[in-house]
């Protein structure tokens, strides 16, 4: 084609409000139906949530009429604001203990699993991959029975409590950093860490130099989302609970969600949420700030999403 | 003395074994040991004074009589854990099937034409998972109280005439509650495999005289199959467990689910055997459902390939 046909047809291009009336009277060109539905699904998923953090700032005490504006919930309030009320400020805390411990915990044990995993070459490497996906596909009330009655009935030197609910936290995150870590392992081959080896490095220094360095999206990444499914979890809190010093925030939005509800437990979770995602924001800076360091493009978001998928792909 | 090369080889397996190992251990001690667990609390008694369960950690000495009882309850009398699995397999059903009528146009709309707008749309797709699920219900707690948005909405539109009580043990409530929870989960697998298709695919259909629709109906929908059933499996899987969405959404017997009634036996104290032999039942119950899964995904990669 020409150039010359090009600009006239951009020339002819007709004005917005033109094709706005050519779509309405045309109902059969580009599918109209998709966009409306995609947008009522995003107000649908998205607006009750927005007004459950409108009413976290609430002057007053209901959580269905907006009566002002105030920090009342978050922290005026003497007795029943988040920082006030103890059970609530306890519960803060101990979904971020917990998260922070998660994080600690699973990643490195779960990179280290990763790349085991997928280099070494046995039978026992075998079964090993195959029982580390299983938790995946495992329903949270199976494994959070299960480690209910290990720690009741069998390894009764540990306490219900912090210590077995980071456990807990820390046995279902496991594999998701497995199956994350993996599947970038499997697209970079292990021809770096030979090429290393070849040129003299002992295999640890090998792996350290050479396949560190590319692992780094992918274990943060695996940060992120092992940090967000533990500032998630509900059943496995909940079950390795010892009391309310130790609930978490989803445990206590679930005991006082339907017997004591006042617009603290909206704020509670508003400010889980505003942690969690400055937390996951800061992260996704650093990744990018790697990225663009190595002269990565692309649309790193497309990437988290994709790995989002991987993650959740047998859930 | 062993030659260099094979010196090395074993050097970097024992460096591979040794880093897989620690994450080994662990899962063989919280994962699978578990597992065992439960099944000998299942099988064991409940201390007559205590009342605490004495698990049965030698198959000699295993009791029946949890798996009689919850046998029981599923096929004979009143069928009061029968009634409970029905329930479970409906509510799940159901919510399955709304969930993917909402969440395919959604991922195919955001794949196919999310044009310049894709990457906000994308977040969020995205956003949902960085907001706990037990906050999402307690925004629908709170639209559905007496006094909530949902019950003014419906009386300014004229659909009602006086408020309802919508968390007073409404199938519609619970329902609606795990739609909204797990949808998200079910999008994100369509939306990346609807972007992955070879789009040369959908050009020769329509190069063969294919309308758009026909094109949709022949070329995409059979290739998304393996797509629709992962998506199937990751909400369906953690529904069957679920029970703090009818907690929290309904508090009644009468949407008592499989996970509620697991979670009353283990935490209520006296029958913890009935509560483990539940968990195994619901875990063989999955284990089909997977296995199914699983080999209707290979199936439909094979009829694909050919």
């Amino acid at each position: 084609m020409s150039t010359a046909t090009h600009t006239t047809r951009v020339d002819r291009r007709p004005s917005r409000a033109r094709r706005f009336r050519a779509w309405l009277a045309n109902p059969w060109g580009r599918p109209r139906f998709l966009p409306l539905f995609t947008l009522l699904y995003f107000v649908w998923s998205l607006v009750p949530i927005l007004i459950a953090i409108r009413f976290s700032f609430n002057e007053g005490r209901s959580r269905s009429t907006a009566q002002g504006w105030s920090l009342r919930w978050y922290y005026d309030d003497p007795d029943l604001s988040v920082w006030n009320d103890p059970d609530l400020r306890s519960a803060l805390f101990q979904s971020l203990r917990l998260s922070a411990i998660a994080v600690a915990i699973a990643v490195p044990l779960g990179v280290g699993l990763a790349i085991g995993l997928t280099r070494w070459r046995g039978r026992v490497a075998r079964t090993s991959r195959f029982v580390s996906v299983v938790p995946l596909v495992t329903p949270e009330i199976v494994m959070g029975v299960a480690l209910f009655l290990v720690f009741v009935n069998l390894l009764t030197f540990i306490p219900l409590g912090t210590t077995a609910q980071a456990i807990g936290h820390v046995t279902f995150s496991l594999s998701f950093v497995l199956i994350i870590v993996r599947a970038r392992l499997l697209s970079i081959g292990p021809e770096y860490e030979e090429a290393a080896q070849d040129l003299g490095a002992p295999p640890l220094q090998a792996l350290r130099l050479a396949l560190l360095p590319m692992l780094t999206p992918a274990i943060v990444a695996s940060a992120i989302i092992v940090f967000a499914i533990s500032m998630d979890d509900f059943v496995v809190s909940a079950f390795l609970s010892s009391g309310s010093t130790t609930d978490t925030v989803p445990v206590r939005i679930y005991s006082a969600g339907r017997t004591a509800p006042t617009p603290a437990l909206n704020a509670l979770a508003t400010l889980t949420l505003a942690i969690t995602l400055v937390i996951a924001a800061i992260a996704f800076v650093l990744w990018r700030l790697v990225e663009l360091k190595r002269g990565r493009r692309g649309s790193t978001l497309q990437e988290l999403a994709t790995l989002e998928t991987e993650a959740t792909r047998l859930r | 003395m062993p030659e260099p090369g094979r010196d090395l080889a074993r050097r970097r397996d024992a460096l591979w074994a040794g880093l897989a190992l620690p994450g080994i251990a662990w899962l063989a001690v919280f994962f699978l040991l578990p597992f065992y667990v439960i099944v000998a609390v299942a099988l064991g008694t409940v201390d007559p004074i205590l009342q605490t369960p004495a698990p049965a950690w030698n198959p000699l000495d295993w009791d029946w009589s949890a798996f009689q009882f919850v046998l029981e309850g599923l096929f004979t009398g009143e069928r009061a854990f029968g009634q409970v699995f029905v329930r479970t397999i409906v509510y799940v059903t159901i919510s399955v099937a709304l969930s993917l009528a909402i969440a395919y146009p959604v991922a195919y709309y955001v794949a196919r034409h999310g044009g310049r707008w894709k990457g906000l749309l994308l977040l969020g797709l995205v956003a949902p998972f960085f907001i706990s699920y037990l906050m999402r219900m307690l925004a629908w707690i709170n639209l559905l109280q007496d006094d909530g948005w949902v019950n003014d909405v419906l009386l300014w539109v004229g659909i009602l005439d006086a408020p309802r009580n919508w968390l007073d043990g409404r199938a519609s409530s619970v329902i609606l509650g795990m739609v909204y929870g797990y949808v998200p989960f079910m999008i994100l697998p369509l939306y990346a495999f609807l972007d992955r298709i070879d789009r040369s695919l959908l050009e020769a259909a329509r190069d063969l005289g294919a309308s758009r629709f026909q094109a949709f109906r022949m070329v995409t929908v059979p290739l998304s199959v393996p797509a629709i059933l992962t998506g199937i499996a990751i909400i369906a899987l953690p529904m069957f467990g679920d029970y703090y969405t009818p907690d929290l959404l309904s508090q009644s017997p009468r949407t008592s689910l499989i996970g509620n009634q697991i979670n009353l036996y283990i935490l209520g104290g006296q029958q913890i055997p009935v509560g483990a032999a539940l968990v195994v039942v619901l875990m063989l119950m999955l284990s089909v459902l997977l296995a199914y899964y699983v080999s209707a995904t290979t199936r439909a990669g094979r009829r694909l390939r050919e």
